[in-house]
């Protein structure tokens, strides 16, 4: 997975979560991953068709979803609720949305599906071509990780080159 | 959060009424949170495109804040079909997903304007004047925009 493809999701997440917790972040662990995926807490999972297809897992530990949801909302909110889990999504819409439109500004069309919550312990395992990339930012409210498995299209990239040419 | 000047409806001086469409409950709280910032009344709540259609015409808003991906049916298709039956219609696209090629999809089917997520409050605040312009009146309350 080339670094030109996950910039653009350092840069939204930094953005978004600086501003939403209204205080900086700072990039932890950045790590290759080919075992399958583990969920830690309260995970949103969101695809990309296109250009460049896979998916991304946005994931915070149960305790740092609380704290994450209660900042958001002003307001203490307990493990159970569902706003913890909405905040999770909105969440990683938000992140997910603005590196999306910094990458189709460079060129690449893909459509993102509405993020879903990610309710399996475990993902599939990534294959050669499909590794995944690990994120971790280290918030005041605790470490938010971004789990990415993203791989170009050439197939629907030249379809539609040829097609517009 | 800040408060800012309110701004009513320069017709009769009432709050301007906003419909707030997003799937996200967590989005619609926010935006609600924000809207009541700027003196603001939320007079309805969709999560679909489908359901923006039929809250439009029930609460005929002065106002649509109108997320753009959404299950059932997108922010952009709903846009356009509330602007072909109310040519009035001001809407603005609130979404996290802002490339050039979205944004101008949305202005040519009748959106008035757009805003990324986040949503910074102080930018939504200009947007819904310049959107409302002579219909919105901003009003002179003491201690206003502290």
């Amino acid at each position: 997975m080339k670094m030109d493809l996950i910039q653009p999701f350092i840069n939204a997440a930094d953005a978004v979560l600086s501003q939403g917790l209204q205080s900086p972040m700072t990039i932890g662990n950045l790590s290759m991953e080919q075992e399958a995926y583990r969920r830690k807490g309260v995970a949103a999972l969101v695809w990309l068709t296109g250009d460049i297809e896979g998916r991304i897992i946005f994931d915070l530990d149960p305790a740092t979803a609380v704290r994450v949801a209660s900042q958001f909302a002003g307001a203490e909110v307990p493990e159970s609720d569902e706003l913890v889990k909405e905040t999770v999504k909105e969440l990683a819409n938000q992140v997910i949305g603005n590196a999306i439109t910094t990458l189709n500004d460079q060129g690449f069309h893909f459509r993102v599906h509405p993020p879903v919550i990610h309710t399996s312990e475990r993902g599939s395992e990534s294959s050669e071509d499909t590794e995944a990339m690990v994120l971790a930012f280290e918030t005041p409210s605790g470490t938010v990780f971004m789990n990415i498995v993203l791989r170009y299209n050439r197939q629907h990239r030249g379809a539609r080159t040829a097609a517009s040419a | 959060m800040e408060q800012f000047a309110a701004v009513r409806r320069s017709k009769d001086g009432q709050p301007v009424r906003y419909l707030v469409v997003d799937d996200s409950v967590f989005a619609r709280k926010n935006l609600a949170r924000i809207i009541e910032t700027f003196g603001g009344l939320l007079a309805g709540e969709a999560g679909d495109g489908l359901t923006a259609i039929t809250e439009y015409e029930r609460t005929q808003p002065d106002i649509v804040l109108m997320d753009i991906t959404m299950p059932q049916m997108e922010g952009i298709e709903a846009a356009e079909k509330i602007v072909q039956q109310h040519p009035e219609a001001r809407i603005v696209m609130v979404s996290s997903v802002g490339y050039q090629e979205n944004i101008v999809a949305a202005l040519q089917r009748g959106a008035r304007h757009f805003v990324q997520k986040p949503v910074k409050p102080e930018v939504l605040y200009e947007v819904i004047k310049y959107v409302l312009g002579e219909d919105g009146v901003v009003a002179q309350a003491a201690g206003a925009g502290d």
